[in-house]
């Protein structure tokens, strides 16, 4: 069984290389995040800051209110409702999410296939 | 490659089990989520997305098998948490299985917390393998009998019957936590735990569910100005006043009960310079811990990022003594995993029982350990293909440059929907478990 007590070093070697030549060396985090940035030109400068913070802290998050679903349906009255998008929205997006929307809660009361 | 021993580099992994369904249709349900040993070793827990726990029991070493260590087999199953909604806040409440964790064992029975997002249970689990028989009143079936046809009076008996294993939940700690609780951890003075959410620490007495105080909390008075959140907590494993909270931002605080009721101000933090050249959009996000666990001597504790593994000396707040890369060549690789949400996986890392090897998980269901003692490493693999009995385990190598060598797999070929985030190391021998998405494997150290 090999070690790989050279794979540690290699590394060190890179970075101070690279600091060596930083002119002609992108270190490939910096080449990553500017491949991402062309991609996204939108992308804001604070990565780790509030917004994914924020999307973190709100998982589990569905919105429904009755009272909206049941003006838009009086409303509507011959057209179809609204329905969601394919892609669930995490923060709250500009539709209402309907019943239909919603996955269906079941219980397991099917046994984990571990104890099988 | 060095195993419990300490000092032997020669231990080899072998297959030894493996449980769950083989087709590769994965209910979400099946998901494992948490994989635990008891303080024994005996008992091996398993949560699943699903809200299921299974247990599984090591059968006693067998006279006509003494190459290998027992089994483990089911020992007993239940469900521990299910789906809720919140209709206050619009919330649903997942039944997946966050942590478990076991109770020191104090009488027959066992005990353990787990959680899902928002409530921890106390769940007992008793042996019966006896039962009354020769009531007066009652028939053997459980009726009632005529008073007229009790002539005699006679003593009941316990007779033995077929083990049964029972779980019943004994305390449901419930409605503490506004965050998602990420980590619970029982103190060494087995009366308290700590529950941890995004934001907030709780800590709780065992007995008592209706109550716990809050003793870390970072919530910011204006949420616009959050800029990290707690990743993972624990208790020291013999300082009962002490205890350790890890952050989205790489630190950690270790905090003194003793000092303050409101643990806020930490008594020491660990955080390792960063060069700011080195800065680029990704360092703060591959920089969150997502595990943090004491040695078993209490002296050391272990981070894990999503490259690395760091193992801190309590007594060095500056920088960790040890870092081991566990894929450094996803470096390379961090647009796409950004792009996949890869980069938010989260990994759990573990210690052997002295404290010599650490293990953690990767992608393509490859695992890595490091030995501390002899400076090396090993890549190993959970595949099906690698499950005759008794088998051992062949060293893997993910080949990072031009040059691919036989054997080795390329960068691009790993499968990143197959990642092993959690994994447990009995507390005193060299089994270790491994969970891949919806399977558990066992391994050994080949004994010869």
């Amino acid at each position: 069984m090999s070690g790989d007590n050279e794979e540690a070093q290699t590394v060190e070697e890179t970075s101070v290389e690279e600091k060596d030549v930083q002119d002609k060396v992108i270190s490939p985090e910096k080449s990553e995040e500017a491949k991402l940035k062309s991609r996204y030109p939108n992308l804001g400068n604070k990565p780790g800051g509030s917004d994914l913070l924020r999307k973190r802290l709100q998982k589990g998050q569905k919105y429904f209110d009755s009272g909206d679903y049941n003006m838009a349906k009086a409303k509507i009255k011959n057209k179809q409702l609204p329905t969601a998008a394919p892609e669930k929205t995490e923060i709250t997006g500009d539709h209402i999410p309907t019943p239909q929307d919603l996955p269906q809660r079941k219980p397991s009361l099917v046994a984990s296939k571990l104890a099988g | 490659m060095a195993g419990a021993g300490g000092g032997n580099s020669d231990v080899q992994w072998c297959f030894s089990q493996v449980k769950g369904a083989i087709d590769d249709d994965v209910a979400e349900a099946d998901i494992i989520s948490t994989v635990e040993f008891n303080h024994s070793g005996e008992l091996l827990a398993t949560g699943d997305k699903g809200g299921r726990v299974v247990i599984f029991q090591q059968e006693p070493e067998s006279k006509n098998q003494p190459q290998c260590r027992g089994e483990y087999n089911v020992y007993s199953t239940f469900q521990s948490h299910e789906p809720e909604f919140d209709y206050l806040k619009s919330l649903e409440i997942e039944e997946k299985i966050n942590k478990i964790r076991w109770l020191p064992q104090k009488n027959a029975a066992q005990f353990l917390l787990s959680t899902n997002d928002k409530t921890i249970k106390l769940w007992k689990i008793s042996e019966r393998d006896k039962r009354p028989e020769g009531y007066n009143l009652k028939e053997e079936d459980g009726r009632y009998r005529d008073l007229n046809t009790v002539t005699t009076l006679r003593v009941p008996v316990f007779r033995p019957m077929d083990l049964m294993v029972e779980a019943s939940p004994r305390r449901v700690f419930a409605n503490a936590h506004t965050y998602h609780i990420n980590s619970i951890s029982v103190n060494s003075d087995c009366e308290t735990y700590l529950s941890a959410d995004d934001l907030r620490i709780n800590l709780w007495n065992l007995e008592i569910n209706d109550r716990s105080f809050n003793i870390v909390d970072i919530k910011p008075t204006n949420m616009e100005e959050l800029t990290e959140v707690i990743t993972a907590a624990e208790f020291h494993p013999n300082q009962c006043n002490t205890f350790v909270y890890s952050s989205s931002k790489g630190t950690i605080r270790l905090c003194d009960m003793r000092a303050s009721a409101l643990c806020d101000q930490h008594a020491k933090q660990f955080e390792e310079p960063e060069d700011p050249n080195n800065r680029s959009f990704f360092s703060e996000i591959i920089s969150s811990i997502s595990d943090v666990k004491f040695s078993h001597s209490g002296r050391y504790m272990m981070t894990r990022d999503y490259l690395s593994v760091k193992i801190w000396d309590l007594n060095m707040e500056s920088r960790p003594v040890e870092t081991y890369q566990v894929h450094e060549y996803l470096r390379s690789k961090l647009c796409s995993l950004y792009e996949n949400d890869c980069i938010f996986d989260k990994f759990e890392c573990c210690w052997n029982g002295n404290d010599s090897v650490v293990m953690t998980g990767s992608y393509n269901n490859f695992f890595r350990m490091f030995d501390r003692g002899y400076r090396q490493d090993v890549t190993l693999e959970a595949s099906r293909e690698n499950s005759k009995p008794r088998s051992v385990l062949k060293p893997r190598k993910v080949s990072t440059g031009g040059k691919r060598k036989k054997d080795e797999i390329s960068v691009d070929s790993l499968d990143f929907n197959k990642k092993i985030l959690h994994t447990a190391w009995h507390p005193l021998d060299n089994i270790i478990a491994v969970a891949t998405t919806n399977n558990l494997y066992i391994f050994q150290e080949k004994l010869n």
